[in-house]
């Protein structure tokens, strides 16, 4: 190896802080970057999110009544939800794994606004939903999922999931945050395993006991299935709700409000002064 | 007089039960690399991190280039640069990605930013693997990587965390070549260290942590000096011989003589040095005694720290690391380094 020296004199420093944009969109480019560039994480959740499809589509789904439609059409916009989840749950681990080696000890030691760097985060892994939405969307359609609303009401749907998966993934980066290492994160987002299935997400609520129903009822993830459903059904009635499509969409769009509005100040506080 | 570029005043820390900074003071002038040097925690990391604006102090003063760190953080991060324990790289990414990422974290323009990155890897001689992505990095490479991406902003203080821990011996020296390559050009350094050959390698001033506490604190040959004695140190040929020469070596010191059984080591403290090597080459001539080496050295940092705390610098902390400290001095007093090894 040549000597190595080190002229501090041929850097042209910067003149003053990076703002705010930037900050959020250098720190969001390198979590594209390192999801696109990791072909097997790509390939792992799309292969884990068609085979869970297919199991509740062709293995379960003879088993449940859904009423007037198919359980097909039943199913397929709650699990999109669901998917949405499992895969902001990734979130968690990556901001765990930033904290274990180091790699936000960096960042915290630079002259940007750490809320900033946080907040390109959460937009870089929100987008990288809506690829992974996209994905299971194509795959629902083609087991045989067919909306039954218009094209704008399909496309609401999908705008509304991305809505929510932004909210969840603040939840995602306080655990990630709390939980400090990527073992522990991930014991920590097992968690969405009851929050998916004591839903309306794969079956009527109906069908679950008693005791379970109102919980299954009033969960966010049930909000949030409900109207993605009367969008995707375009009629409400048709997955047995008795409410309007509207008052679905307003009441998910509080939750996901809601959700920020807690969870973001935690995260931002927690990775501020921790 | 020049402002301190570090200046911390009775600086206290708790992590619940466990006393991480117990009243630590520590003033260090522009200029010079300043090592903190002590055993698993013993608060090191913990005070680069209150440097780095990553930990709060419970109490205390502390000041960055002279600006008040609990007040001002953000003001600190603008002179600062950190490389942590591991290294702080993106692995999906390049090199020349990784410190361009940095650089437009510090506020650089893009174009600026390119061109410092490609400033940055060509001096620590990362031009050629400056487009590969870094998960192809070896270790030493990486953290050259890691120490470029804390220097592409400038900063006037650099902060090196255990910046050597589990190198290889080859990956140090090259890391130790960058670090004094940097502070000739004129950036001060502050670093923790558990090697003791390291501080003594990079140094200018040895600040000697323990318990949250600086224990000592001078040039590197003050707190040799401080541990007193010269060191007379034989190593026999034969493992069977340690006995007879550590018997012959104790009539000539003035404590009892240490042995190590693996390399057949034997060294005693000495008052008179010449005069008592002499008297030791003349005592293990008249036995007939086979030795691969014998010399006079002033004491090792090790030595340095057993007479300041009672205790062995590898008994603070875990086993594994300790050893690995003990087992690198090792290596590099007897290889590397003999400059180490030879009497003042």
């Amino acid at each position: 190896m040549t000597a190595v020296t080190f002229d501090a004199g041929r850097i042209t420093p910067a003149t003053r802080p990076a703002g705010a944009v930037t900050a959020a969109a250098t720190v969001a480019a390198r979590s594209v970057r390192k999801f696109v560039r990791t072909p097997q994480l790509l390939v792992v959740s799309t292969v884990t999110g068609a085979m869970f499809l297919l199991i509740f589509r062709y293995v379960f789904g003879g088993a449940i009544d859904t009423g007037p439609i198919p359980y097909v059409d039943f199913m397929v916009p709650g699990y999109i939800v669901t998917s949405v989840l499992f895969t902001g749950a990734n979130a968690s681990s990556s901001v765990a794994q930033d904290l274990e080696e180091g790699f936000t000890d960096r960042l915290r030691s630079l002259p940007v606004s750490r809320t900033a760097v946080l907040a390109g985060r959460v937009v870089a892994e929100t987008g990288l939903l809506a690829l992974g939405l996209t994905a299971t969307a194509v795959i629902g359609v083609a087991v045989g999922f067919r909306p039954h609303g218009t094209g704008a009401e399909s496309l609401a749907a999908l705008g509304l999931i991305l809505v929510f998966g932004f909210a969840f993934t603040w939840v995602f980066v306080l655990m990630g945050l709390v939980a400090g290492n990527v073992q522990a994160a991930q014991g920590m987002s097992l968690l969405i395993f009851p929050l998916s299935f004591v839903s309306s997400a794969m079956v009527p609520v109906g069908t679950m006991p008693g005791w379970m129903q109102p919980v299954a009822e009033n969960q966010p993830i049930t909000v949030m299935v409900d109207a993605v459903r009367s969008l995707a059904l375009g009629d409400p009635a048709l997955a047995g709700l008795g409410g309007s499509t509207g008052h679905y969409v307003g009441l998910s769009l509080l939750w996901a409000v809601g959700l920020v509005a807690v969870f973001a100040p935690l995260a931002v506080r927690r990775y501020r002064t921790s | 007089m020049s402002t301190p570029i570090v200046e911390a005043r009775g600086l206290t820390k708790s992590f619940g039960k466990v006393q991480a900074l117990a009243g630590l003071d520590l003033v260090a002038d522009p200029g010079q690399v300043v090592a903190v040097l002590g055993p698993n925690g013993a608060g090191k990391t913990t005070f680069v991190r209150s440097v780095a604006t990553l930990v709060s102090p419970d109490s205390g003063e502390l000041r960055v280039a002279g600006v008040d760190a609990a007040r001002h953080p953000a003001q600190v991060r603008r002179v600062i640069g950190l490389a942590g324990q591991y290294a702080a790289v993106e692995p999906a990414m390049t090199g020349r990605e990784n410190v361009t990422m940095v650089a437009r974290l510090y506020g650089q323009g893009r174009r600026q930013a390119r061109a410092n990155a490609a400033v940055v890897l060509d001096q620590l001689g990362l031009a050629e693997a400056a487009d590969r992505p870094v998960g192809t990095y070896s270790g030493g490479m990486r953290r050259r990587l890691d120490l470029g991406a804390s220097l592409v902003g400038a900063p006037r203080l650099l902060l090196l965390d255990e910046p050597t821990t589990g190198l290889d011996p080859r990956s140090r020296n090259e890391l130790w070549e960058a670090i004094r390559g940097m502070v000739a050009a004129g950036t001060d350094v502050l670093l923790t260290t558990q090697y003791l050959d390291e501080a003594d390698q990079l140094a200018q001033r040895i600040v000697i942590v323990d318990k949250g506490r600086v224990i000592a604190d001078g040039t590197p040959d003050e707190l040799k000096r401080r541990a007193g004695r010269d060191v007379v140190e034989i190593r026999a040929h034969r493992s069977g011989d340690v006995a007879v020469v550590a018997e012959a070596l104790g009539r000539l010191g003035v404590e009892a003589p240490r042995t190590e059984a693996g390399t057949n080591r034997v060294t005693i403290p000495v008052d008179r040095g010449r005069a008592v090597m002499a008297d030791a080459v003349r005592a293990l001539d008249a036995l007939g005694l086979d030795v691969d080496d014998i010399g006079l050295r002033r004491p090792t940092l090790d030595e340095v720290f057993l007479t300041l705390t009672g205790s062995s610098i590898d008994d603070g902390g875990d086993v594994t690391s300790g050893t690995a400290a003990v087992t690198a001095a090792g290596t590099d007093a007897g290889t590397t380094h003999p400059s180490t090894d030879i009497a003042a």
